[in-house]
């Protein structure tokens, strides 16, 4: 039995969808406006990394708002983080995809990744959750 | 009832607050403890009882006095035994369990005993947290304690002077900690920051005697 464990589980969402650096995603975030005002707000971007385990996991995301590069790191398992979409598989070919950052316009563009057997399928046709990937594995693990 | 239980130290971790901000915590296994000895002022002279730590498995290596102990009791034998006081009129018995969730609630305040890690014999910078000097530029004075007083008089080192020594491994408490989660079947009690001593290590929880024992927001 191991309680530390237990007790980290418990924190953990299990509802997360399988993506990791390269990928485009949506994130809602829930923002608190007034005392019980509530507004959830998107930002889409490319994951150019995902750090740590347990409830420690957090990922950043990466995109170009009116010419200037924002990022925000957010923490994987955090309330705050209503839900994350899929919106693109890229095909990189490591862990941390800092190199972005010093690219800009086509120089920074991701080739799509095609799976065999996986079907994505495009953010409109997905209705709010990530279609099913192979197995609902933890980013980063 | 009893002001307090036995626990372990488990580790530490963060939880996320609903509005997503993130709370330190520490893990303690809290209990379950069982009454092994009930004292009376009647024949001990005051009024308590000896807990023992309820772990996985009972306690191999029991010494032959305390092997009676625990059989007097009828009680399987536990590694930590700790006294607790309890007042005239309590119903306690031997072979009584106390769990977590019966003793404290969340929100609630907490002392936390333990022994702190040992950090060996540590200088005057670690240990009294003297500032030391720089490190370069010429400079010839590092981490030594300095002056350590005057000169003719008065002609000795004051009483109380800080200096290097034995530092760590003695009981310190972590006193007002906000218990964050109560679990009684797993018996797992959540406190918000840190507790002294090393994960696995056995520590009191205590309830507070001080005013701040109030359910807090």
């Amino acid at each position: 039995m191991n309680l530390m464990d237990a007790v980290e589980r418990a924190q953990m969402k299990s509802d997360l969808p399988d993506f990791g650096p390269g990928d485009t995603v949506r994130v809602h975030v829930r923002i608190q406006e007034a005392e019980d005002k509530f507004r959830v707000q998107v930002f889409e971007g490319v994951v150019i990394a995902v750090k740590g385990g347990g409830t420690r996991a957090s990922f950043t995301v990466r995109k170009i708002s009116f010419g200037y590069g924002v990022e925000r790191i957010f923490p994987l398992h955090s309330p705050v983080v209503e839900q994350v979409e899929v919106v693109r598989r890229g095909k990189v070919r490591r862990a941390k995809l800092y190199y972005l950052r010093s690219r800009r316009g086509k120089a920074a563009r991701l080739k799509e990744l095609r799976r065999v057997g996986v079907e994505i399928l495009p953010p409109e046709e997905a209705p709010g959750k990530q279609a099913p990937s192979e197995a609902p594995s933890e980013p980063g693990k | 009832m009893v002001e307090g239980l036995i626990g372990k130290k488990i580790g530490m971790t963060q939880l996320f607050r609903e509005d997503g901000s993130v709370v330190p915590a520490t893990v303690i296994q809290a209990g379950p403890c069982v009454v092994v000895q009930r004292k009376t002022l009647k024949n001990d002279g005051y009024n308590a009882v000896q807990l023992g730590f309820v772990e996985g498995k009972p306690a191999r290596k029991v010494t032959k006095p305390r092997e009676g102990h625990f059989k007097k009791a009828g009680v399987l034998p536990t590694r930590i035994l700790r006294e607790f006081k309890v007042e005239e009129g309590d119903d306690l018995k031997v072979g009584d369990q106390l769990l977590v969730d019966a003793l404290f609630k969340e929100r609630e305040r907490v002392n936390v005993v333990g022994t702190s890690k040992g950090r060996g014999f540590a200088g005057v910078v670690k240990r009294h947290h003297f500032r030391g000097g720089a490190a370069t530029h010429g400079s010839m004075f590092h981490r030594a304690p300095g002056s350590i007083g005057a000169s003719s008089f008065p002609s000795r080192v004051w009483p109380g002077q800080r200096m290097a020594g034995r530092m760590g491994n003695e009981r310190v408490t972590a006193r007002n900690l906000q218990v964050v989660r109560v679990n009684g079947e797993q018996n797992v009690l959540v406190v918000r920051g840190s507790v002294p001593g090393a994960n696995g290590s056995y520590l009191l929880i205590l309830k507070p005697k001080t005013r701040n024992s109030k359910p807090e927001t």
